[in-house]
């Protein structure tokens, strides 16, 4: 299986640590793992605006980008919803439907596709809040939703239940949206801002020295909040703990 | 002031800023409508069949929307054999004209009125009061919002962004208790002791309707409070205003919406009075007023017609992680919160198109929908919508236009990315956190790192891939299969 | 054309594409085992109350007890005679001062701990909204499952009003407190007879 990487604007420009992670980690696990160099982004900000006629020349750049890979991965949950239930700004051709059903979320691949079932490199002995961003979870269903009364499952937490020391605290609302969603953490900045330190203060009180997320756009925006109010929380994204830092 | 006359654009991000400099508002709004949310799963939980009520309500309410006119037919059939006057109004104008010929005709120059939201639309009350009719609102938190020229800010807690203290002051001026007022039992007498005696001598009452039931003609109305079997049955005259999807078309589908309502709304099993109205009392008279204001518009698009299944229990408000934030206020209409959203921009999408953006599109609301209307995938389409018809604005258009440019084009994307990153990195604290940047207004930027993925990438591995930056000559810009 | 034709009319070209069958809608009966013993952990959930008749007591006696500040009684069930008759009041107006009202349901509801009033049970619609307090006479075995065996019953389908009550009125519109008695009665307690 020919795995290509797509790494997101935001973690290309402010987190290549979670890229590298990604990377270091498929290899790890005995992945053929290729980043096509002229990538640059998704199409997911302009089409979340609405402004679709301004995603597609991203989304066709995106599906030339992928079309030769059996796979592609992607340490985004939104960005992947967007592929999956969107990218209709170009014609749907059979490379557009192949790229549409074959992109994955990390989490997802790894515990669906690769069913990993030990991370014997990892060890992170730290109290972890778990967040969920929504589009991981009610979008891509990678967890069980509070609303529907469903019996637990969650994707992340059984991997993470893999690396040794680990412990997980659960912040109350574990589920409400931590305020990031794109643009709107700047056109509507002041409520962002505010579910951003609300989400933060919740982990910080149920005890976690470290919020744990596959969704690194959620964590930018919580980790502002965190720094502004000076609260002693750090964030790492489930890639870094699976890959085998702070081990 | 009444918020149909003023055309200009909601700045729903501007109202929400206000209300977060309230703390206390804010905390106190938050609390309380996260624990509607909370007791509205505990209810759930308690029920084994609750998603399967939840698909019942949707199915039905998609059959009845679907057979629309058939059943408006039958329900006005088995009303008139009920001895109720059926009317049909248009729009709010046409509607409060139809309340008002109803009124002369019988001299009526007092009503007392129970919470309808369809008359909220039709700006009904200042419309009948310019006409010397006089109209309380008997709920109390309707009360306390006509009391304060406010619309209601939730559809269920109409004042639930009030503290006691803003209601003991609006009840010292309108019932001459004490401002200093804390005790909230207090308040509600004396409510009680100022509102029954405009009941007793009112001409005419006037409810909303929640269910319409077409196989029995029947009206059926969920209150708490009293208030509305109250106004229907103490004055001579009934008159119910109601949107014309209420309807649903057996007492049997009935009992599938009043099980999931209250526990929805409140987290209640049920409401404390849910009343059925089937026809006039002895020595009265009853009319129902069926309003469209747009309905039948909105029947007819494609992506936003399922709205209509709506059944006003405001579980989404409670829910939204922004509606709590910033209060139904700052949504500048009749309807706010995630329902608001899909639903304004069909009366103004002018207007109302900074709506359908005050939203982080996570998709709580459409999981605790009873009726199950794709909510955030209605918020989705919306904005669509308002970017073609240039309703976005400019800033934020053109901004995404350039976005757009340069996320096509790989070498130039690379080009700003360096470029970007390096005039952040050399910008003293100042020039980042300024009013100019919302995103440092309050939160830290995110230090730039030594170096992208890309150049990482380029600097540690073999690079691969053929350059896919530009469509080869001869073929087409559409990523062909290779 | 009418706004009744226009309405139609246009409802009937904006019909939406496709098939949408109305569903059966099963009973839900099944859980609802003891309904009669179930009722009165609901109705108390409502805010409401249960009573019965001590030994030795009388009707008269169990009014005195319950409501020992009441003087004005309206009766319109058979065992209990109050100080007057919803006859004796040919308006609501003249209902006004009616302090205990004492009324029997159609039938109650274990799920939600509702009674089932109709004007057939009350003879003035205003009635048990204008009292202070409502003493609710319940035969046990008229105690039904759920709110899909309320809606089957024939007593809803003649009445041309009809309220499930459930438990006395209340409000939690002010600070999200909540208030037993609110514009409607203070009070509701059931007796099984």
């Amino acid at each position: 299986m020919r795995i290509g990487l797509a790494i997101p604007c935001f973690i290309d420009a402010f987190h290549p640590e979670v890229g590298i992670a990604t990377l270091e980690l498929l290899e790890r696990l005995g992945q053929d793992v290729t980043y096509p160099l002229s990538q640059t982004c998704c199409g997911q900000p302009m089409a979340n605006n609405g402004c679709n006629g301004d995603a597609a020349g991203a989304e066709a750049l995106f599906v030339r980008n992928f079309a030769e890979f059996d796979a592609v991965v992607m340490p985004s949950a939104s960005c992947v919803h967007h592929i999956r239930a969107h990218l209709d700004a170009i014609p749907e051709t059979p490379a557009v439907r192949h790229v549409r059903d074959r992109t994955y979320e990390l989490v997802e691949f790894l515990h669906d596709v690769l069913q990993v079932d030990a991370f014997p490199w990892a060890r992170f002995p730290h109290r972890v809040g778990l967040h969920n961003g929504c589009g991981a979870l009610r979008a891509l269903r990678t967890a069980s939703m509070s609303e529907l009364g469903e019996p637990f499952f969650s994707k992340p937490k059984a991997l993470l239940e893999k690396v040794s020391g680990i412990e997980f605290v659960v912040p109350e609302r574990a589920d409400e949206c931590c305020g990031f969603g794109g643009t709107f953490s700047v056109s509507e900045d002041a409520v962002s801002a505010r579910m951003g330190h609300d989400k933060v203060w919740r982990h910080f009180q149920a005890g976690a020295s470290y919020v744990v997320s596959a969704d690194s756009s959620c964590m930018m925006h919580q980790q502002g909040c965190a720094e502004r109010a000076k609260l002693k929380l750090k964030f790492v994204h489930i890639a870094e703990i699976l890959n085998g830092r702070g081990a | 002031m009444s918020p149909s006359s003023d055309k200009s654009r909601v700045d729903h991000a501007g109202g929400a800023e206000l209300f977060l400099e309230r703390a206390e508002h804010l905390a106190f709004h938050d609390r309380r409508l996260w624990e509607l949310r909370e007791k509205r799963d505990q209810q759930m939980h308690g029920i084994p069949e609750f998603q399967e009520l939840r698909e019942l309500a949707s199915a039905i309410k998609e059959h009845t929307l679907a057979k629309l006119p058939e059943y408006l037919e039958m329900f006005e059939r088995n009303a008139l054999a009920n001895g109720i006057h059926v009317h049909w109004a248009q729009d709010g104008e046409e509607h409060n004209r139809i309340v008002l010929d109803i009124l002369r005709s019988r001299n009526a120059r007092t009503v007392v009125k129970s919470k309808s939201m369809v008359t909220e639309e039709c700006d009904m009350r200042p419309w009948l009061q310019a006409r010397q009719v006089e109209v309380l609102e008997t709920d109390v938190g309707e009360q306390i919002q006509q009391f304060d020229d406010e619309m209601p800010s939730h559809i269920v807690v109409p004042a639930v962004h009030k503290l006691v203290r803003d209601v003991a002051k609006t009840f010292s001026q309108a019932y001459g208790t004490d401002d200093g007022e804390r005790d909230v039992t207090q308040l509600v007498a004396a409510q009680r002791r100022g509102t029954r005696p405009v009941i007793l001598r009112a001409d005419a009452g006037m409810t909303g309707a929640n269910f319409l039931v077409a196989e029995t003609g029947a009206v059926v109305v969920c209150t708490n409070e009293g208030n509305a079997d109250l106004s229907a049955n103490v004055p001579a005259l009934h008159i119910v205003s109601t949107g014309i999807e209420k309807l649903v078309p057996r007492a049997a589908d009935l009992a599938v919406f009043i099980r999931l309502l209250s526990r929805s709304a409140l987290g209640s099993p049920i409401t404390q009075y849910t009343t059925q109205f089937r026809g006039p009392r002895d020595g009265g008279e009853m009319h129902v007023i069926l309003v469209d204001n747009g309905r039948a518009t909105r029947l007819g698009m494609v992506d936003f017609w399922r709205s209509l299944k709506c059944i006003r229990c405001g579980a989404c408000m409670n829910t939204c992680p922004v509606y709590r934030r910033s209060g139904g206020l700052s949504y500048g209409g009749v309807y706010a919160g995630p329902i608001g959203a899909i639903i304004q921009p069909t009366f103004d999408p002018d207007k109302f198109s900074a709506l359908p953006f005050a939203s982080t599109l996570n998709g709580s609301c459409t999981n605790v929908c009873p009726v199950k209307i794709d909510i955030h995938d209605q918020l989705y389409k919306w904005r669509r919508i308002i970017a073609e018809k240039h309703y976005l604005p400019f800033v934020k258009r053109e901004a995404l236009r350039m976005a757009g440019r340069l996320m096509a084009r790989p070498k130039l994307f690379r080009a700003a990315m360096k470029g970007g990153n390096a005039v952040l990195k050399g910008l003293p604290r100042f020039a980042i956190y300024n009013w100019l940047n919302p995103w440092g207004r309050h939160r830290e930027v995110p230090a730039p790192p030594v170096e992208t993925f890309h150049d990482w990438y380029l600097r540690n591995r073999k690079p691969q891939t053929r350059d896919r930056g530009q469509p080869d000559k001869g073929q087409p810009d559409q990523g062909d299969r290779r | 054309m009418s706004a009744r034709e226009a309405i139609l009319a246009a409802l009937k070209v904006n019909r939406p594409a496709g098939d949408f069958p109305l569903p059966d809608v099963p009973s839900f009966e099944e859980a609802y085992r003891e309904p009669s013993k179930l009722f009165p952990e609901r109705l108390a959930l409502m805010g409401g109350t249960m009573a019965a008749l001590q030994p030795g007591e009388d009707w008269a006696g169990l009014v005195r007890r319950l409501y020992p500040d009441v003087r004005l009684v309206c009766s319109t069930v058979p065992e209990v005679e109050g100080t007057c008759r919803i006859t004796d009041f040919a308006t609501p107006q003249e209902a006004q001062y009616v302090e205990l009202g004492i009324v029997r349901a159609a039938f109650g509801v274990a799920e939600t701990g509702s009674v089932c009033l109709t004007e057939a049970q009350l003879g003035m619609n205003a009635f048990p909204h204008l009292c202070e307090h409502l003493l609710v006479l319940l035969d046990p075995a008229q105690v039904l499952p759920n709110i899909h065996s309320a809606y089957r019953r024939p007593e809803i389908a003649r009445a041309r009003y009809a309220v499930l009550h459930s438990g006395p009125s209340a409000t939690a519109d002010i600070q999200g407190v909540m208030v037993r008695g609110a514009q409607g009665v203070r009070s509701l307690t059931v007796i099984y007879v």
